[in-house]
């Protein structure tokens, strides 16, 4: 209790705090975005191993020979595919009971809350089609999941068949102790939901499906499978998942360590790994992929089909074979050797994978980093805050000595104001686009992509209402409660944000809190109320689209980047509704989580115009 | 609950199954009243709130009757008018309290929850409005009924004890044979009307088992759930052959704090009162938020100790940080898999932290405040330069 209680170490330490307090909180700022620059750099992140026993050598002897098979298979579901014009379900049920395996079907159906721009659907009706094959001595009570998305086009159908040639060699073999199944699902991720919600039983959004027939016990591990071209230059993986959660890292080290043994070039996210590490340009090549996988972590979406696994606690990745003008290329029979090296290791397993790493950021493909090393980061973004507040708090304290509180009730009027706007932001839009489309020349999503900005820069109007309303305006002691308020509930909600999905956490801190920090009534208005524009989540997101498309190194101009923000707004928003990510709206469904940045903002807009 | 019913009406034992651990005066209370759960608990909420008003509202009659005698006797030192507590500011107390028990979020979820705490909280609100009304015996069949619920209440004998002494003016020293006659008729009313619900129990049910189902059950700690106590990690952790060891040493750490601050507190009962409470809801073997929302609601009485709470706003924003960051690492550990249980403890720990420090910054404000009364505000030393209080 010594610093506590101990009455001058507690006056010398608030005496720092107030003189030092805005070098103090400079220092904290850059310090926390050097760190988090740092982590980029190879020699400060340490190398994958890996963690779980039972997966620890490599030491299978694959043996897949069907690299033909699987090429005939593709050509095969490729002309049935465009014979039906979708999925050829009565095909792949016949294949898959001729390779003898437990077939079953799963027709589902969902209606869009909006209809759907960029895939111009609204009542979406599709198959899954999955077979099951039962481990020979074992009592099915676990099960291993490999699934192919089955898309419309010319894409993804050496998947299938490389997929239909495992199934025939996997059945052949005596050693499996868990069971596997092969699934192909229509539609990508609304047929992976309607799959998951089914076979787990459970209603977590409002897909309407006949139901699973059959099950295979508790599904340990899925790979998701992407392969369009007859022969891979490379392998990319993918590991983001729905709102940022990310599979065990045992199950990446897996990945790398069996495409290491087949000689297989691995990337992830897109970026093949440079052997020289101490040089600039590697330095700046590791930090653009963990940028990459930043950006992809705090959009919320998932990367592939995988990321709906991992919502079940079913660690997944996807693999995407891509064909790009390498010389060198690798066949159907490595790339089957690969999968079924890492199925035969996952067969090992004799409990979920869970010693490895599930919160980590990976600058490469052998390298990561784990949150002890990158929350200190994010500590000491908040630790501006802290800052902030105990200054504001002591002259808070302080003041009342010298005049009268206001009292707290001043404060009530702009905290329920921004509440109001926060939920008329989720719950206007889908409700009111029959209403928009009436009245204005739009579709019914860009009704709502454009509801949602209409509200959002209606509440920028705000301040300049709830002036007249409160009795307390212009007094220097309620400007500063009002502040301080929104800095505390600024600072929980990035506190929660960064826990649940580090990325979106720390990018929203990271634009929010020097604004947040310098914003006063006192100051030169235009300048800190452009920097609190600029620092709004919706610009946020704007400048993270255009940051991406930098990285890919397929540079968007603006135009391009503003089409590119309503589309993610509009994806984001639907994906919400289906799956239940929580990138925007104020309020996640399930749980009572804050996750309100838009909240936070709104009130310290609030503050800045006090006078 | 709902389980224990079932069972009895089978009529199997309720306490045959591993999860039914209320005593069967609660068994017995529902059979009729299930299907008005909801109702329930609204209304024994609602008698919460009413019985804190009225106990408050006597107290501060006493508070200022014992003020003004202080004062007249020359007790307190000459420039201590500002701290002098004045009608006026005393007026909104027993509202305030009412209020904060039924507006504290944690009141709110523990009812929605349906948590049998609430009628916990219901017979402990009820034995202080008899303790500060004066009436020995209502004051000992509550506190029987309290302790007959879970155990540890029992602890709240010494500070209802003490104020009953001083409401009859009863000087309290070892010596004094009135203060051992007093006292012996106290316990006696206690430990009688224990033994009466205890033997009514046992006729209800036509056996003994309630008796290590319930007791047995909260001492000895078997089930590990998650919740926001100390105990379940700690278990949990431990080989099996020191966990007797550790039993006892966490118990005796609720029951520890009595008698020490029954001698500093002796003058002050009621304080005594809220600290005890806080420590148990703190310290017990099963604490739910109900708990803390009881003893939270006496926050408004110490509002006069304002001045000398130093760590109050880092301590309030530490207290409502965790309480938001338990259902997000519960989800994490749970739902997604992604945690283990270290990171909701450490939530559990940084919470229970905040309380202790609440509890023993109010602690030490009332002190304070007790010496400046009796010293003065301006204190200087020996040599006439200006000294400040210091706890070592």
């Amino acid at each position: 209790m010594g610093l506590l209680s101990d009455p001058h170490c507690r006056r010398a330490l608030s005496r720092l705090i107030v003189r030092l307090n805005t070098p103090l909180c400079a220092l904290s700022y850059v310090l926390g975005l050097g760190w988090f620059l740092a982590l980029a750099f190879p020699p400060l992140a340490p190398r994958t191993y890996m963690s779980e026993n039972a997966m620890g050598s490599t030491m299978v002897e694959e043996q897949f020979p069907f690299g033909q098979r699987a090429l005939a298979y593709a050509r095969e579901f490729a002309g049935h595919k465009k014979k039906v014009g979708g999925m050829p379900v009565a095909w792949l049920e016949q294949t898959l009971w001729s390779l003898g395996l437990e077939v079953h079907r799963q027709p589902f159906a969902r209606t869009l809350p909006f209809p759907d721009e960029a895939r111009e659907r609204y009542m979406v009706r599709g198959t899954n089609v999955y077979g099951i094959l039962r481990a020979p001595r074992a009592a099915s009570t676990e099960a291993l999941v490999l699934s192919v998305p089955c898309s419309d086009g010319p894409h993804n159908n050496q998947a299938v068949g490389l997929m239909l040639a495992l199934a025939s060699y996997f059945r052949g073999q005596i050693y499996w102790a868990k069971d596997i199944i092969f699934l192909v699902n229509e539609h990508d991720l609304l047929g992976m939901e309607a799959w998951l919600e089914a076979y787990h039983d459970v209603n977590v959004t409002e897909v309407q499906s006949s139901g699973t027939l059959g099950r295979a016990g508790a599904i340990q591990a899925a790979i998701s499978l992407e392969l369009s071209s007859d022969v891979v230059t490379s392998f990319d993986v993918a590991v983001e998942g729905l709102n940022g959660q990310l599979p065990n890292l045992d199950l990446l080290n897996l990945f790398h360590a069996f495409c290491q043994k087949n000689g297989l070039l691995c990337t992830i996210q897109g970026k093949l790994q440079r052997s020289d590490w101490d040089s600039l340009p590697a330095y700046a090549h590791s930090l653009q992929t963990m940028l990459l996988m930043v950006l992809a972590q705090a959009s919320g979406r998932p990367r592939g089909d995988h990321g709906l696994f991992l919502r079940y606690r079913i660690e997944a990745i996807t693999l995407r074979g891509i064909n790009s003008f390498r010389q060198y290329k690798y066949d159907m029979t490595t790339v089957g050797r690969t999968l079924e090296g890492m199925f035969r290791k996952l067969n090992n397993l004799l409990e979920r994978l869970h010693q490895s790493y599930f919160f980590y950021l990976l600058p490469s493909l052998s390298r990561f980093v784990s949150i002890g090393l990158y929350m200190p980061a994010f500590g000491f973004l908040i630790l501006v805050l802290i800052l902030k507040i105990s200054f504001l708090g002591g002259r808070w304290f302080a003041g009342s000595r010298e005049e009268p509180r206001p009292g707290l009730l001043v404060l009530v009027p702009p905290v329920l104001i921004c509440h109001a706007a926060g939920l008329a932001l989720y719950f206007l839009p889908v409700l009111g686009q029959h209403v928009a489309t009436q009245h204005f020349p739009v579709s019914e999503a860009e009704a709502v992509v454009l509801t949602v900005i209409a509200i959002y820069v209606a509440g920028m109007a705000l301040p300049h209402n709830t002036h007249r309303v409160l009795a307390g305006a212009g007094s220097e002691r309620g400007w500063m409660a009002l502040k301080l308020l929104a800095l505390l509930t600024l600072a929980l909600q990035l506190g929660c944000l960064a826990l649940l999905n580090f990325s979106l956490g720390f990018l929203l801190a990271a634009t929010m809190v020097p604004a947040a920090a310098a914003v006063q009534p006192n100051g030169p208005k235009v300048p800190l109320a452009a920097v609190l524009v600029l620092a709004t989540p919706a610009v946020t997101l704007l400048l993270g689209i255009l940051v991406e498309r930098e990285l890919v190194e397929a540079p968007a101009g603006l135009a391009e980047g503003w089409q590119l923000f309503l589309g993610a707004v509009g994806e984001g928003l639907l994906q919400h509704h289906l799956y239940g990510s929580f990138l925007f709206p104020p309020r996640d469904g399930h749980t009572d989580r804050p996750t309100d940045p838009p909240l936070a903002w709104l009130l310290l807009w609030n503050v800045l115009f006090w006078k | 609950v709902v389980e224990g019913l079932a069972l009895l009406d089978l009529g199997v034992s309720p306490y045959s199954g591993a999860i039914f651990h209320e005593t069967p005066l609660i068994v017995y209370l529902f059979h009729f009243l299930i299907e008005y759960a909801e109702l329930v608990f609204m209304i024994t909420d609602v008698l919460t709130a009413v019985a804190l008003y009225l106990a408050i509202q006597d107290f501060n009659k006493v508070v200022f009757k014992k003020q003004k005698l202080l004062i007249e006797l020359d007790k307190y030192a000459p420039d201590v008018a500002e701290l002098i507590q004045t009608p006026m500011e005393m007026h909104y107390i027993p509202l305030k309290v009412a209020l904060f028990y039924l507006l504290n979020p944690y009141t709110v979820m523990s009812c929605v929850a349906k948590s049998t705490c609430a009628i916990n909280n219901t017979v402990i609100a009820f034995f202080i409005l008899a303790t500060i009304k004066g009436s020995a015996f209502l004051s000992a069949v509550f506190l029987a009924l309290a302790t007959y619920q879970s155990l540890y209440p029992l602890t709240l004998f010494a500070p209802a004890l003490l104020y009953l002494l001083q409401r009859q003016f009863i000087p309290i020293k070892l010596k004094s044979k009135s203060f051992w006659l007093y006292t012996t008729q106290y316990a006696a009313l206690y430990l009688c009307s224990l033994m009466v619900i205890i033997c009514l129990s046992f006729f209800l049910l036509n056996s003994w088992d309630f008796i290590p189902s319930v007791y047995g059950f909260i001492l000895s700690v078997p089930d590990l759930t998650p919740n926001i106590g100390l105990f379940w990690y700690f278990f949990a952790e431990m080989f099996e052959h020191f966990s007797l060891f550790f039993v006892c040493v966490f118990q005796i750490n609720v029951f520890f704090y009595t008698i020490p601050l029954a001698i500093k507190l002796k003058e002050h009962p009621v304080f005594f009162m809220f600290v005890q409470l806080a420590i148990i809801s703190i310290f017990k073997s099963y604490p739910t938020v109900g708990d803390i929302a009881l003893y939270m609601a006496f926050l408004p009485v110490w509002s006069h100790l304002y001045r000398f709470l130093r760590n109050i706003f880092i301590l309030s924003c530490v207290l409502i940080v965790c309480s938001l960051l338990f259902p997000v690492l519960w989800h994490l550990w749970i739902y997604a898999g992604s945690a283990n249980s270290n990171f909701y403890y450490a939530i559990t720990l940084t919470f229970n932290i905040g309380q202790i420090l609440l509890i023993s910054d109010y602690f030490y404000a009332f002190l304070r405040r007790e010496y400046y009364l009796t010293h003065g505000l301006h204190l200087t030393r020996q040599d006439g330069t200006e000294a400040m209080l210091v706890l070592k």
